[in-house]
């Protein structure tokens, strides 16, 4: 199982907890996954007084690592703000970075995504960082500190997949002893084997499981297919060739 | 089991409770810190849509299957209850979430733009297509309380005063001291004015965060709702969440730019974890909570359960946990 920041994690599959239709159906969800992070936002819910404090503890009492983000950040100090504020809620040095730049598409912004990082590893967080494929974009996040990626697959809650095989294949290439998440844009248990089968260590996911009819069976669908896709990379699988080979010898056919 | 009765609470959930019961003959007193309808309860801000079929896109079946009494109850009990249905749009950008919700909710009818233009004119060039749920239909929810308030004073039901006999706490969210696992969800509202666009029922405009809709009160007056946060608190609208409301509303029909803004309200949703409803006894109490965004269109199935057990003794099919030690 991946290790981030020393702390061996029980799932490939971290699942975020927004949106779901009551908190048991996402409770239900992380039971039939297995899922063995949980991201939650506190950006929004803070609020007065810390008035999230009863959904924060129904997330606590999944019984799973608890990753807290900074959704919904603009800045770099709305970032560090929030994280300052999700270490003394959480008790915890992680923090899933968020620095949004674009309000429509969410697509994080990689100059202030190296600044915040920057200044949260150096106040001792441990982060991990919302970013896209951009190779030169993770190379200064590892500079300034990082040792987890998140790259995403595709833009959040489209539901579209990898869209960038290459982008991803030439991270892990690149960056083959640090831990790398697809974060964002999944739609479908295949895409998360994909991920897997393309040596990525863990894939976060929030809507395509909140969203779907029955949450808690995609969100099972999802644990299945992360194990299948991480069992198939150890494997060696077999290399594409163009043509049919058949298994058994066939005669008095053209030999190509 | 004549009563006496004394209800904790004169929101939706206190008010149903005690129509049902009084109407069956029962002596009922309602304690309500303020005797009267008003902004200190939550369902003072609600939408006051009976749309159980919408509602069952992202709720469990219970609530719909519940919620279909509804119409029916407030009807009957003197509540002036639009039959016009839902209608529900999605922006060009969200089509894909309109083909969901429509395989989620097997009565909605698809309308082309021909078949809008009947329905709702002012919205015929702006959407070509649109999901119509007939058997649905709404109320206001002031005009509601305050009518049904005033019709229990009149039938003898007493407001304020000492607890007589049974009591039934209905205080939604003020009963967490009692209620735990009792959570807030907040929601924040707008109240407008404006008369250029015209509207005969709710319309929903599908969001991929929180379920909008617009809710046509009469003289040119809408009401925007409602954001859904997981946050216990019962002030505060923010301005994200009020930008988000308006700009919903600019997209639904870009007239709603120059709407007067009336009002904007924030308030908490009591809850339980499944976002159900639940009639709990603990001790000598009857709880009656977790009506969560779900008030009008529960708080009469949960009032006639609640009925049936304390007249004739019926434990309820659904919701009811007798947490009383044995």
């Amino acid at each position: 199982m991946p290790t981030f920041y020393g702390t061996e994690v029980t799932s490939r599959l971290m699942l975020g907890t927004a949106q779901y239709p009551s908190p048991a159906v996402l409770a239900d969800a992380f039971r039939r996954s297995g899922a063995g992070i949980a991201t939650v936002s506190v950006r929004r819910e803070a609020g007065g007084d810390q008035a999230g404090q009863d959904f924060w503890a129904l997330i606590r009492d999944l019984g799973v690592a608890v990753l807290p983000n900074t959704a919904g950040c603009y800045s770099v100090r709305e970032a560090l703000t929030t994280a300052q504020m999700a270490r003394e809620l959480f008790d915890t040095n992680w923090i899933k970075l968020e620095v949004i730049g674009h309000a429509d598409t969410l697509q994080p912004d990689p100059f202030g995504l190296v600044e915040a990082a920057a200044q949260l590893a150096e106040d001792g967080f441990e982060v991990f960082p919302y970013c896209t494929e951009d190779l030169v974009l993770c190379e200064r996040l590892v500079e300034v500190g990082c040792k987890v990626l998140m790259p995403w697959g595709a833009p959040i809650g489209t539901g579209l997949g990898l869209n960038n095989i290459y982008g991803l294949r030439s991270l892990r290439a690149y960056f083959p002893d640090i831990p790398l998440v697809v974060d964002a844009g999944l739609g479908l248990p295949s895409q998360a084997a994909h991920a897997m089968e393309l040596g990525y260590d863990a894939v976060l996911l929030n809507t395509a499981v909140a969203k779907a009819g029955d949450p808690a069976a995609m969100a099972q669908a999802f644990g299945l297919a992360v194990e299948a896709g991480a069992l198939a990379a150890t494997a060696d699988p077999m290399d594409a060739r163009d043509m049919a080979a058949p298994s058994t010898p066939v005669f008095g056919k053209a030999m190509l | 089991m004549n009563g006496p009765y004394t209800i904790l609470g004169g929101g939706v959930c206190g008010l149903a409770m005690a129509a049902e019961l009084s109407s069956r003959g029962a002596k009922v007193t309602v304690i309500d810190p303020k005797g009267a309808p008003g902004d200190h309860a939550c369902s003072w801000w609600a939408g006051g849509m009976l749309a159980p079929d919408c509602e069952g896109v992202s709720a469990e079946p219970e609530i719909v299957r519940q919620g279909r009494k509804a119409a029916g109850w407030w009807a009957s009990h003197g509540a002036q209850v639009q039959h016009e249905g839902t209608l529900v749009v999605a922006l060009h950008r969200d089509q894909s979430d309109l083909t969901t919700f429509a395989r989620r909710a097997p009565s909605a009818a698809t309308l082309s733009k021909e078949q809008i233009a009947e329905q709702e004119p002012d919205l015929a060039d702006r959407y070509s297509k649109a999901l119509f749920l007939a058997d649905e239909g709404h109320l206001d929810p002031r005009a509601t309380l305050i009518a049904l308030h005033a019709t229990l004073a009149r039938r003898g039901v007493r407001f304020g005063g000492d607890i007589k006999g049974q009591v039934i706490d209905c205080r939604g969210l003020a009963a967490r001291d009692s209620l735990t696992d009792l959570r807030g969800v907040k929601g924040e509202m707008l109240v407008v004015r404006c008369p250029d666009v015209s509207l005969s029922r709710p319309v929903r405009l599908l969001h991929p965060r929180f379920p909008l809709y617009i809710v046509p009160r009469g003289d040119g007056v809408f009401m925007l709702g409602a954001t859904q946060i997981e946050s216990g608190e019962r002030t505060r609208a923010t301005l994200r969440s009020v930008m988000e409301l308006m700009n919903a509303a600019y997209a639904l029909h870009p007239a709603f730019g120059e709407a007067e803004l009336l009002e904007i309200g924030v308030d908490a949703r009591p809850a339980f974890p499944d976002n159900q409803p639940r009639i709990r006894r603990i001790g000598d109490v009857i709880y009656a909570n977790g009506l969560f965004r779900h008030g009008f269109l529960l708080a009469p199935a949960l009032a006639q359960m609640t009925a049936d057990l304390v007249l004739e003794g019926k434990i309820p099919e659904v919701w009811y946990e007798d947490h009383r030690e044995r």
